[in-house]
This record gives C-alpha cells, sequence and structure tokens, in this order.
C-alpha cells in the first residue's frame, strides 16, 4: 500500500479520465464507479422487472397459461434475488458513491481500488446467478429467502446460486468498508458528523448494517452447502439439525437487510424535500437518532417473519413488541417530512413529485407491516399476497420511487443538461397510479386468503388478480420512459444550460450544488471552505 | 490523498473486515446457542436425544392426559412406520411402553433415522424417555421388520394447561448418509 501512496504524491497533477472503453474496467474514480453502479442498477430493474411481468402475465387468469409451475417458481425467486442484490442495492451503493464524497467536501473515496474491485465483483456475482437459468434442473426456485429442505432439491443451480450469494455479500460488504472510511476518514474541515446531510449519515449506518449482517447470510448458505456436498446436519433433520434454524440465521440477516434497502431511500428523501420545500428539513438530528434506533431495532425484530414456526409465546410477544416499537421512529421521519413541507414554499418539480409520493405510499406499507406486527393476525396474513402488497409497497413505491427521484434530482448535476420536465411528470404519473393498480389490489388477495408463489390460484381471485397484472403492465411499460429520459439527458436533454445550483437556493442545503454541473473529474482536491449548513 | 490519512484508512478497513469476519463466525455461533435455546426452553418440540434414567416420581393419578402417536415417512421413504397404539390415556409420573412398528420395503439393507418431536413445544421438556428407537440409527435388512418399544413417563410437573401431548416420529432413510461417512 505504502508504495502505491508514495506514487500517488508524485503524480498530483490534475488529469482526467483514460481515453477509450478500458476507461470503465480500470476506473479507481469514485464518479465512474457510482456511474457504473447506477447503470448496472438500471439494467438489472429492467431484467427483474421482465422476470416480474412473466409472473403477472402468468397470474393474469386462473390455470396455467404461459410457464409451467417450476419456472413460474424461479422466477418469484429470481425476481426478487436481481432486484434486490441486483437493482436496488446496487443503485444506492451508486448514489453513495457519485454523491457522498462531494457531500463531504472530499476528494474520492477512501479506497479507490477496492471500490472498482467490489463494482466488478457484484457483475460477477450477478453473471453467475443469471447462468443459473440456463442449467439442468433451472435456476433456485426456493423462494428468496431459500429455506431448507426445499432449497436443497435445486438441481446442478445451487452451488452456483450459493457462491453468487457469497460474490454479492463479499462485494457489498467491500462497498461498506469503503463508505464507512470515506465518511470517518475523508470529511473537509468543519465537516463536523451533525453537519453532514442525512443521506450521509443513513449510508453511514447502512454501512454498519451491511459489514453486521452480510456476513451471516453467507454463513447460513455455507451452512446449505455443506449439509448438501460434505455431509453436515445444520438444518437436516435425519442428522440432528433443524431447518427452522435456517430461518432464525436468515432472517438475522434479512431484517436488517431491508433496513439496507430503505435507510438510504430515507436520507434521499430528506435531502430531495427541504429543496423544494425551500426550508430546513425539520428535526435534523432527531432525524439522524431516528435512523439510529432503526438499525438497532432492526437487530432483535427477525422472529416476526416466522411468527408461525411453533414459538413459545413468550417469543411471539417479545418480537411482536419489539416490532411495533419501530413505528415510533420511522413515525418521527414521516411527521419529519410533513413538518418540512408544512409552510413551505413549495413546487412540484418531478423529483419532488416521486418524494411526495413517497412519503404518503411508504406509509401505506408501514400501517400494513404493524398490522403483520400483530402475532395472531399475522397467522392469518403469513404467505399471503398481503405480505406481498406489503412489502412491495415499502419497495417499489418507496425505494424504487426515490430512487427514480434521485435520477432526476442529480441527472443535471451528473450530466451538465436539464432532463424533459414534461416528461418527467409523465412518467411520474403513469408510475404513481399503475403502481396503486398493481399492488393495492394484492391487500384484498391476501386477505381473503391467496397464498404467494403459486402459478394457479382459484378462481375468486381471478377479478384482483387480473386488475393487479393490468397495473403491472402499465407500471412496467412507463419505466421506458425513465430509460428514454435518462438515455436523452445525457445526450443534451433540452439544451437548457443548468446552474451549479441547479434547483433554487440548493446550494445553502448540500456542497454538490456549489461545484460546476458536470462537476470535474476530480473534486474538492482543496477542501472547501464554507460548509453549507441549511439542512441542519 | 496525503499519506497519514491513506493509512489511517487502511487501519479503519482492517478493523472493519475484522468486524466482518466475527459476524462470519457469529452465524456458525448461533448454531450451537439455537440448540441451548432449545434445550432450556423446549423450543420447536425437540426432546431429549439420549435415554434418562428412570426415576420414581408420585404418580398424579388426579390428572389424565391423552398422549398420541403420529408417524410419517420423510420423502417418501420405502418403509411402512406406524404406532401399534394410536392414542392412550396416561397420569403423570407413571411409565408407560407403547410400540411402534417399521419395516424395510426395499430389498437392499437400509439405515434408518427417526427424529421426534412433541406438540405443544413447551411440554417437550416434562416428556422423558428412558427407552427409543430414535436414539440411534436403525439397521435394516431386506425386508426386515422390527417391532420397537418406547419407554416414557410424564413428568408430574407438567403444568394443568396441558391435556393432550403429541409425540411425532419422522423416519428419514439415511443409507446414503452413511455410506458418505
Amino acid at each position: 500500500m505504502s508504495a502505491i501512496v508514495v506514487e500517488h504524491e508524485h503524480d498530483h497533477h490534475e488529469h482526467g479520465p483514460a481515453k477509450g472503453l478500458l476507461r470503465w474496467v480500470i476506473t479507481t474514480n469514485h464518479k465512474d464507479i457510482g456511474t457504473l453502479y447506477l447503470v448496472f442498477g438500471l439494467a438489472m430493474f429492467f431484467v427483474g422487472g421482465a422476470m416480474a411481468l412473466i409472473i403477472r402475465a402468468e397470474l393474469f387468469e386462473p390455470g396455467l397459461q404461459f410457464v409451467n409451475p417450476q419456472f413460474f417458481n424461479s422466477m418469484t425467486t429470481m425476481h426478487a434475488l436481481v432486484m434486490v442484490f441486483g437493482a436496488v442495492m446496487p443503485a444506492f451503493v451508486g448514489l453513495a458513491n457519485w454523491m457522498i464524497p462531494i457531500m463531504i467536501g472530499g476528494p474520492d473515496m477512501a479506497l479507490p481500488r477496492m471500490n472498482n474491485m467490489s463494482f466488478w465483483m457484484l457483475v460477477a456475482g450477478i453473471l453467475l446467478l443469471a447462468s443459473t437459468l440456463f442449467m439442468e434442473g433451472g435456476s433456485p426456485a426456493a423462494g428468496w429467502t431459500m429455506y431448507p429442505p426445499l432449497m436443497l432439491q435445486t438441481g446442478t443451480a445451487l452451488p452456483f446460486a450459493i457462491f453468487a450469494v457469497h460474490l454479492l455479500g463479499i462485494s457489498s460488504i467491500m462497498g461498506a468498508i469503503n463508505i464507512i472510511a470515506t465518511i470517518f476518514n475523508m470529511r473537509a474541515p468543519g465537516m463536523t458528523l451533525m453537519k453532514m446531510p442525512l443521506f450521509v449519515w443513513t449510508w453511514l449506518i447502512t454501512a454498519f448494517l451491511l459489514i453486521a449482517v452480510m456476513p451471516s447470510l453467507a454463513g447460513a448458505v455455507t451452512m446449505l452447502l455443506t449439509d448438501k456436498f460434505f455431509n453436515t446436519s445444520f438444518f437436516d433433520a435425519a442428522g440432528g439439525g433443524d431447518p427452522v434454524l435456517y430461518q432464525h440465521i436468515f432472517w438475522f440477516f434479512g431484517h436488517p437487510e431491508v433496513y439496507i434497502m430503505i435507510l438510504p431511500t430515507f436520507g434521499v428523501a430528506s435531502t430531495i424535500i427541504p429543496v423544494f420545500a425551500r426550508k430546513p428539513l425539520f428535526g435534523y438530528s432527531s432525524m439522524v437518532y431516528a435512523t439510529a434506533s432503526i438499525a438497532f431495532l432492526s437487530f432483535i425484530v427477525w422472529a416476526h417473519h416466522m411468527f408461525t414456526v411453533g414459538m413459545p409465546i413468550a417469543g411471539e410477544l417479545f418480537f411482536m413488541y419489539a416490532t411495533m416499537i419501530i413505528a415510533v421512529p420511522t413515525g418521527v421521519k414521516v411527521f419529519n417530512w410533513t413538518a418540512t413541507m408544512w409552510k413551505g414554499a413549495l413546487t412540484f418539480e418531478t423529483p419532488m413529485l416521486f418524494s411526495i409520493a413517497f412519503v404518503v405510499l411508504f406509509t401505506i406499507g408501514g400501517f400494513t407491516g404493524l398490522m403483520m406486527s400483530i402475532a395472531p393476525s399475522d397467522f392469518q396474513y403469513h404467505d399471503t399476497y398481503f405480505i406481498v402488497a406489503h412489502f412491495h409497497y415499502t419497495l417499489v413505491p418507496a425505494s424504487v420511487f426515490i430512487l427514480m427521484a434521485a435520477g432526476y434530482f442529480w441527472l443535471p448535476k451528473w450530466t451538465g443538461h436539464m432532463y424533459n420536465e414534461r416528461i418527467g411528470r409523465l412518467h411520474f404519473w403513469l408510475s404513481a397510479v399503475s403502481v396503486n393498480i398493481l399492488f393495492f389490489p394484492q391487500h384484498f388477495l391476501g386477505l381473503a386468503g391467496m397464498p404467494r408463489r403459486i402459478p394457479d390460484y382459484a378462481v375468486q381471485f381471478a377479478d384482483w388478480n387480473m386488475i393487479s397484472s393490468i397495473g403491472g403492465f402499465i407500471f412496467g411499460a412507463s419505466q421506458l420512459l425513465f430509460l428514454y429520459i435518462v438515455i436523452d439527458t445525457i445526450k443534451g436533454g433540452t439544451g437548457e444550460k443548468v446552474t451549479n445550483e441547479v434547483w433554487e437556493d440548493a446550494a445553502k442545503h448540500s456542497l454538490e450544488w456549489t461545484l460546476s454541473s458536470p462537476p470535474p473529474y476530480h473534486s474538492f482536491t482543496t477542501p472547501p471552505t464554507v460548509i453549507p449548513t441549511e439542512h441542519i | 490523498m496525503s499519506r497519514s490519512v491513506s493509512q489511517k484508512n487502511t487501519r479503519l478497513a482492517r478493523k472493519l473486515v475484522m468486524i466482518a469476519l466475527l459476524m462470519f463466525g457469529f452465524g456458525y455461533a448461533l448454531v450451537p446457542l439455537y440448540d441451548v435455546l432449545c434445550n432450556l426452553t423446549g423450543l420447536n418440540g425437540k426432546t431429549d436425544s439420549a435415554a434418562v434414567n428412570e426415576v420414581i416420581y408420585p404418580v398424579d393419578k388426579s390428572r389424565e392426559i391423552t398422549v398420541e402417536f403420529v408417524t410419517s415417512l420423510n420423502n417418501s421413504a420405502p418403509m411402512e412406520f406406524r404406532a401399534e397404539t394410536k392414542k392412550m390415556k396416561i397420569h403423570p409420573g407413571e411409565y408407560y411402553t407403547v410400540n411402534f412398528y417399521a419395516e424395510n420395503r426395499t430389498d437392499k439393507s437400509m439405515v434408518s433415522q427417526a427424529i421426534p418431536s412433541i406438540s405443544p413445544g413447551v411440554a417437550a421438556e416434562y416428556f422423558r424417555k428412558t427407552e427409543c428407537f430414535c436414539f440411534t440409527e436403525q439397521k435394516f435388512k431386506a425386508r426386515e421388520g422390527k417391532t420397537m418399544p418406547v419407554r416414557f413417563v410424564v413428568h408430574p410437573d407438567l403444568p394443568k394447561q396441558y391435556k393432550t401431548i403429541t409425540l411425532a416420529y419422522t423416519f428419514f432413510d439415511n443409507t446414503e448418509r452413511s455410506v458418505k461417512k
């Protein structure tokens, strides 16, 4: 390491990106790697989306139409894995790479080479996972939770899927280490922790969650691997193991994992809403503490995913109450966003529209979560479409909407071009309406008893499934508008010249708006002298 | 990046890698922790995996508890397996013996393991077995059938609200597994 450092010090003149395509392979620049992550995340969003449309097409009518049940189950499994590990997480890591160094006034990420490595490991992991689609016996079909003993019935694909999870895990852990090191060591003088934009705060906490839980997932899937091939009996009852143990380890990872996807969402929302409300964020420090509380609570609620496994009553009660407590810090956040907008001089550009929709629709997802936290009621909802509706409300009109909002918010900064606001708003309204047509009926289906992960269903579920599928196809098609806007903006957009600030008075909120649009390849090689504090 | 910042980054990264490795170990540490927890709480109806000594308890004639016996075969193991008594009324503190019958339906020898489970799970710690075919792997010759006894007692301390206890056995075909060993 020291040799590299010395070389770096001699080589300190300004230089732009390397020429040619190889630039993207060997780059260690945080903006390049951020772009790679974001483009990869967007590509996987369409791959995972295509899988979702296969699911919705099959469920359009009762009976088996297009795919066989095994492939259908592969699709539910792969859709989830691709969306979680290929789309949402990488997109947020991309935002972190692009924005964190700029927001804290640092020159780059702390460990640029590791940054490059974690991106390419992600690509390798996803390719390995995708390769299972072409293997004998098909890709994993036991659900993204990969419960044994069902998961162990996967064909040739099993070890490949497990190694894919290992790679994705190592990639996320390296990304997280990089983010923590960047935030701790690379801040500009005067950028104290409590002056950092909330996006940086939420990512700092998320990165700790990643380091704490991704290794447990790696452990759980390694146990699956040794159970299958090396004669261990961690989860095999015949050898004295217990399949329920897997569920405990998986959800010890799985519950923090869902917050890994939602905390950066909160961070971006807290960044965008004040800019368009033209007010400082309401309750900055309470936002920080609420984020930390949610992260802490995420470690002690995992068994609420397992209320029906036969836990003693004391366990059911503990996990029920602990889960309900999460509503308190989450409520603090929702009220703070609302209070930020209260009496603000609001304007409704596309990023703000997506953010407001997030606040409203995420709250619906939160409430259904609260319903399921009640253990006795959960026996009714467990493994039905109600849970599908719940987590899609917290992921699609929440995490995905906020990723869209972030795209519209920062695209002018990244490219120096303005996106087409009219098409942006059209994209928003189509998405916001269709996402509700898609997921709201699933609440009714679940309450009426339709189980999840089935390719065929009883006829009384037909109507709502058809409506849900129609919503799904409109939602899927609408996202092509976003793809068009991204490409169009990169190519020059409306041709309107964007200022450094892009949005009115944005520079009061955060440092990225003090740089040119697009920012220079190397920014803040000398630290900024004025630290914006409006967001506090 | 100056040299001191770079060193700080490397040091921090090393610490964080250590945390990640520790958490990988923690995943494995959950395995014994879970077993301890199960033994303490009777979670998942896990019963003793070895015979307990026969202790004389005061027999509680005032209470009658129904014990049901359920048998099943994992993954359609090629066996016949049944309890010779489906259900019986017992008094806590008294010892009883029930017979189970298992038969190998293949023309090859077979190694099987029965796994017990008690419902409700909380009753598991009060259900003591002094003899059971589930404590060890059972070897069957081709087409061999065996009658196997289970001797048990329900501890008189069993809380009053439990009126029925179900003892379920699942036979696993372990032939391949024991060949690998």
